[in-house]
């Protein structure tokens, strides 16, 4: 199973805090898992396509698009950080 | 060390400890982030001030990328001790958020880490800021500056 996570204002547009899912092939990319979530799902989704609006990390380490998914148990999406 | 909390701190204790752990420092160089009272200006007209602000993370991945942080200003410069607090949850105007503190030998290479930690922090570990002003309440934007001087110290 892997988590899914989702933080801050894109939790708010997408109105959930995470699932939960079992990926169709072991190794997939983000970007993979992406187009796997964008699957009969509204509009708002496609916010996950934007590198440039929304942050992937991989088990807890910013990730890219690319990255492979094979052994991960958790990813996140989340807006460009605001701390400090 | 590196503590996520929602608790205020006390900056005389945190510098307390980090001259008690580097006992042969030349240098401490301390930071200590506060909440502003601004208001992004998107409304035309009144400014209400900021009546709070909320602090949002990814528990357990915010540890591990202050942690990689630290360790990265530990491989760049000297740094005997080192002491990172971030708060989370709401805050208000004029409260402490943000402390970091480093003792080194001498005073360059705490003041380049102090601010390298600071930069990669703001950029790099998953914290959030949600305003409330007036009736309103929006998530704060990240900004470019932000990120360019993060950008530097590659």
């Amino acid at each position: 199973m892997l988590k899914v996570h989702y933080f801050a204002a894109l939790r708010e547009t997408l109105g959930t805090t995470g699932e939960e899912l079992t990926l169709p092939e072991a190794d997939m990319t983000v970007a993979q898992l992406v187009e796997h979530l964008l699957k009969e799902r509204s509009e708002a989704w496609a916010i996950l396509k934007d590198s440039s609006q929304v942050l992937v990390a991989v088990d807890q380490t910013i990730a890219e698009h690319t990255t492979s998914l094979a052994g991960a148990t958790e990813v996140a999406f989340f807006p460009p950080m605001t701390g400090g | 060390m590196i503590s996520v909390q929602e608790a205020d701190f006390d900056i005389g204790t945190l510098y307390a400890a980090l001259r008690a752990e580097a006992d042969n420092a030349g240098a401490i160089a301390t930071f200590t982030g506060l909440v502003r009272e601004f208001y992004e200006a998107s409304d035309k007209g009144a400014k209400p001030k900021v009546q709070s602000l909320f602090l949002e993370h990814y528990p357990g991945m915010t540890e591990k990328a202050l942690g990689d942080i630290v360790d990265q200003a530990q491989e760049r410069w000297d740094v005997l001790a080192c002491r990172v607090v971030h708060r989370v949850g709401e805050l208000h105007a004029n409260e402490q958020i943000v402390y970091v503190g480093v003792a080194s030998t001498h005073r360059a290479d705490a003041f380049a880490a102090a601010e390298f930690i600071m930069d990669y922090l703001k950029t790099r570990a998953p914290f959030w800021k949600k305003q409330a002003a007036g009736d309103k309440t929006r998530w704060i934007e990240s900004r470019a500056s932000d990120e360019l001087a993060r950008q530097r110290w590659e």
